[in-house]
């Protein structure tokens, strides 16, 4: 079978994904409308504002480190500078000819050293807070796939649906293009939620920039995560780690909504998703096992998906 | 230290009648010559070097505004992308610097008659001709869209079914093996056939930085050409190192990978670091301050270099111990950096600077790669890196330290030794033009970035959300500038082959202390068949 037959197979799947979505309109489980708080700016400079306790430590660490960065970059620009205007050969037409200065050498190898130790500190700090995985509220799983994310909630009665990009030309007014999802991820503020994220296929990232979050989808893995959404509001991220054609094309539409709202959204979506086939043969993970925690490690690793419209591809070139 | 004097002035006998230059095609296809090699790199990097500075020029256009046109899908984008990574490393930078400028001045430097081992020299060369055709094949046929780290399983059979990935993955191993045969000859070279009188201690810095560079090459080639061969394997023979579904596992090609590709960037630098060393000590006509410091600041940077690859793995899943111990790890790179920087700035302290082109691309090299280290140290944080990783701030980061520091070295280096290399100087005016052109072009086209990162934009992205125009738009004026400033280059080229000007053996004067000044410019086919002392 040649390439472009199997890219056209491959997409003709995802469409088929994507009308099955669309089909399911009717029905659509009623996500409340919320302010969009965790979008990058246009000319932005900075990180974005933080919405979760993780990544509002993030920005306060990030601040400290750029300040003294600021500095550091400063100083020895000034440094230079200063040679360079004051032991020009013009001004300083006999050169110096020492070549050592221990007290000196001492003192520029030590004082970063100093600088360091200040910034490792809370470095430490934070890179345990955000592993601080241990009792979680609500767990979600997020498997990525070729090119559209799959959302699990084992508590919901296992509710899953996949979400995929909403292309340029159905964009209603005021949604951003290229981050815009059909089905947002809902999530309730105020509650530790755990993230187990995984891939069927190849590997993805799972960002989310204005939550601090973020981890690789690595097929045959189960990686975990955490975020607490500090208000109701939507938060985009994208897919940050290459993976194939339409790496550019699978964002994360996260909508942050009260615990009562998220119950209602989350039995009516249940109804609205289980109504629909089941969304194209994503992997699964244990979820008895996901959800107690245990045997996340190596031991537990899911079987991937199979490349099915392949597979079906290659049996029917082989036929030919 | 690197000065050194000269006990026999007649050590650069031109040797009248040996001097015999065999003909066109013995001469440069059959080359045994350190310096014919070096020059066949030189030249080999310059194409390779064209070719991606071409495919930066054709991504900028791609993302002047969202929703681009110029290419035509993502696969081609990724396949671009792949491209031009591979080849700016393995193709440009290192051919450059390793090839070029080692094999033209380590035996030059060290007082040597050529290479320890001239045919494995030749060969060494004559292995990277056909990996570049091979990246150029992957590239057109468009086959090797899985960005310069390779991650399976993105790069196997089931996801890049066509060839053209495979023709990647060979370049890469003739790539590798040229490179490891080459570090085998450096450091045989630099241990064995120094001239009388040159202890370790009193090795030229850039020889230094070359042994450094050449352990770097030993130890991490090989890992890498263990893990592209797993992947071919897979690919081709029905293995599964890499298949999750075969009991294999994705992040264990992140780490040989990385284990590899980590010292790979302080083999892009460390040459340069010599280089910039040797022009700030000449330009200020002072010693190089703090010479031993200077020494083993590199060796440390090449040890501690092997032990902080996982950095690039703080989002894999690796847990979170390892990643504090690789944070910790990474920041202590910063310190032997620091020496360095510390180093160069005092050595400058209390001379008489001349601002020649070497010059400025030295001091330049000293700005840009402080600015590209210190976002080092941002990213080193795990916990920061949560929100960075993989975006425009790391495409900043690695810019600033190798397509502004490596490449500000090999630019130094060029205008430091052309006269040396070819008999002509090349003309000042253009030189610092293309020097100005390029110091604005690359930091109007990577500055940005930073904010682009901070802001969230992923890498390998051919389209954009709104938000990241107006930054996208800047960047992409400063690379077409530095476009136009590699065309100044190209003239500067041009200028200095048809110059009829010829330069003396030292035209920098006596500040300019190590070896290759002895000699004339250009130096004779053979040199040092007396060998020089060092007192």
């Amino acid at each position: 079978m040649n390439r472009p037959m199997l890219l056209l197979r491959r997409l003709g799947a995802g469409f088929m994904a994507l009308a099955f979505t669309l089909a399911a309109l009717p029905a659509f489980a009623e996500v409340p409308k919320e302010p969009v708080l965790g979008i990058p700016k246009p000319w932005e400079m900075g990180l974005q504002a933080g919405f979760s306790p993780v990544k509002r430590q993030i920005i306060e660490l990030n601040d400290l480190v750029l300040g003294i960065i600021i500095v550091i970059t400063l100083f020895v620009g000034a440094l230079l500078l200063w040679v360079m205007i004051r032991y020009n050969a013009k001004r300083n037409p006999v050169p110096a000819q020492y070549a050592h200065n221990t007290t000196l050498e001492i003192a520029w190898t030590l004082i970063p050293v100093l600088i360091l130790v200040l910034i490792a500190i809370p470095s430490f700090k934070l890179v345990y807070f955000e592993n601080n995985t241990a009792h979680p509220d609500l767990t979600v799983k997020v498997t990525a796939h070729q090119w559209y994310w799959e959302y699990t909630y084992p508590s919901e009665k296992n509710l899953d649906f996949i979400s995929s990009i909403v292309p340029g030309d159905k964009l209603k007014p005021g949604q951003p293009r290229l981050l815009t999802a059909n089905n947002p991820l809902v999530l309730p503020v105020g509650e530790n939620i755990r993230f187990l994220v995984s891939s069927g296929d190849v590997i993805h990232s799972f960002f989310i920039p204005s939550l601090g979050v973020q981890r690789y989808a690595i097929p045959g893995r189960v990686i975990q995560t955490w975020v607490k959404i500090d208000k109701p509001g939507i938060f985009y991220g994208e897919c940050n780690q290459i993976c194939g054609t339409n790496h550019s094309r699978m964002p994360i539409e996260v909508v942050g909504v009260t615990k009562a709202q998220f119950q209602a959204w989350a039995v009516q979506a249940q109804k609205q998703f289980s109504a629909d086939a089941a969304p194209a043969a994503p992997a699964r993970v244990d979820v008895a096992q996901a959800k107690s925690g245990a045997g996340l490690g190596p031991a537990s690793r899911p079987v991937p998906q199979l490349p099915v419209p392949q597979l079906i591809a290659q049996a029917q070139e082989a036929r030919h | 230290m690197s000065a050194t004097t000269h006990d026999d002035p007649h050590a650069h006998d031109t040797s009248h009648g040996h001097d015999h230059k065999p003909g066109f095609v013995t001469r440069w296809l059959f080359s045994t010559n350190h310096k014919d090699i070096g020059t066949l790199y030189l030249i080999f990097a310059l194409v390779g070097g064209t070719t991606g500075a071409i495919l930066s020029e054709i991504m900028r256009a791609q993302l002047l505004h969202p929703h681009g046109t110029v290419v035509n899908s993502g696969q081609e984008w990724n396949t671009i992308v792949t491209a031009h990574g591979l080849l700016m490393i393995f193709f440009s930078v290192m051919p450059a610097l390793i090839g070029g400028f080692g094999n033209w001045f380590i035996p030059l430097m060290i007082g040597a008659p050529d290479m320890a081992f001239p045919r494995l020299n030749n060969i060494s060369f004559w292995l990277l001709p056909p990996a570049y055709g091979l990246i150029v094949a992957g590239l057109l046929l468009g086959d090797s869209g899985t960005g310069w780290t390779l991650y399976p399983p993105l790069s196997n059979a089931t996801y890049q079914p066509g060839i053209g990935m495979d023709f990647t993955l060979f370049a890469l191993h003739l790539a590798g093996i040229s490179s490891l045969l080459g570090a085998l000859n450096f450091i045989t070279t630099i241990f064995n056939m120094r001239a009388p009188g040159m202890t370790l201690h009193k090795m030229p810095l850039f020889i230094w930085a070359m042994l450094v560079t050449a352990f770097l090459l030993l130890l991490s080639i090989p890992v890498l050409a263990g893990a592209i061969t797993m992947l071919i394997s897979d690919r081709n023979f029905g293995t599964s190192f890499f298949e999750p579904a075969g009991g294999g596992d994705p992040v264990l090609f992140q780490h040989l990978f990385w284990f590899f590709g980590h010292p790979e960037v302080y083999i892009m630098i460390l040459p340069a670091f010599g280089i910039i060393s040797h022009i700030v000590s000449t330009f200020s006509k002072k010693p190089i301050f703090g010479y031993l410091g200077m020494a083993y600041a590199m060796v440390a940077i090449g040890v501690v270099g092997f032990v902080v690859w996982a950095h690039h793995m703080f989002v894999s899943g690796i847990s979170v111990d390892t990643r504090a111990y690789f944070m910790a790890a990474t920041l202590v790179i910063a310190v032997p950096t620091g020496i360095k920087i510390f180093s160069w700035i005092a050595t400058m302290w209390g001379g008489s600077i001349e601002f020649t082109v070497p010059m400025l691309w030295a001091i330049g090299f000293i700005f840009v790669f402080t600015l590209g280290g210190v976002t080092g140290v941002v990213l080193a944080n795990a916990g920061i890196d949560q929100v960075v990783h993989n975006t425009y701030f790391v495409i900043a980061h690695f810019h600033y330290v190798l397509s502004l520091g490596a490449v500000f070295g090999i630019f130094a280096g060029f205008y430091f030794w052309i006269g040396k290399m070819s008999g002509h100087q090349y003309p000042e005016f253009w030189g610092k033009v293309h020097f100005w052109l390029t110091f604005i072009g690359v930091n109007l086209t990577f500055f940005p970035q930073h904010f682009l990162g901070a802001a969230g934009m992923p890498r390998r992205y051919p389209d954009y959300p709104s938000a990241f125009a107006g930054w996208n738009f800047v960047s992409s004026l400063g690379a077409f500038l530095s476009g136009i400033a590699f065309l100044v280059f190209f003239y500067v080229l041009f200028r200095t082959f048809t110059s009829k000007e010829h330069v003396a053996d030292n035209y920098w004067g006596e500040s300019a202390t190590t070896l290759e000044w002895t000699v004339s410019s250009p130096p004779p086919f053979h040199t040092f068949e007396e060998l020089p002392r060092i007192g």
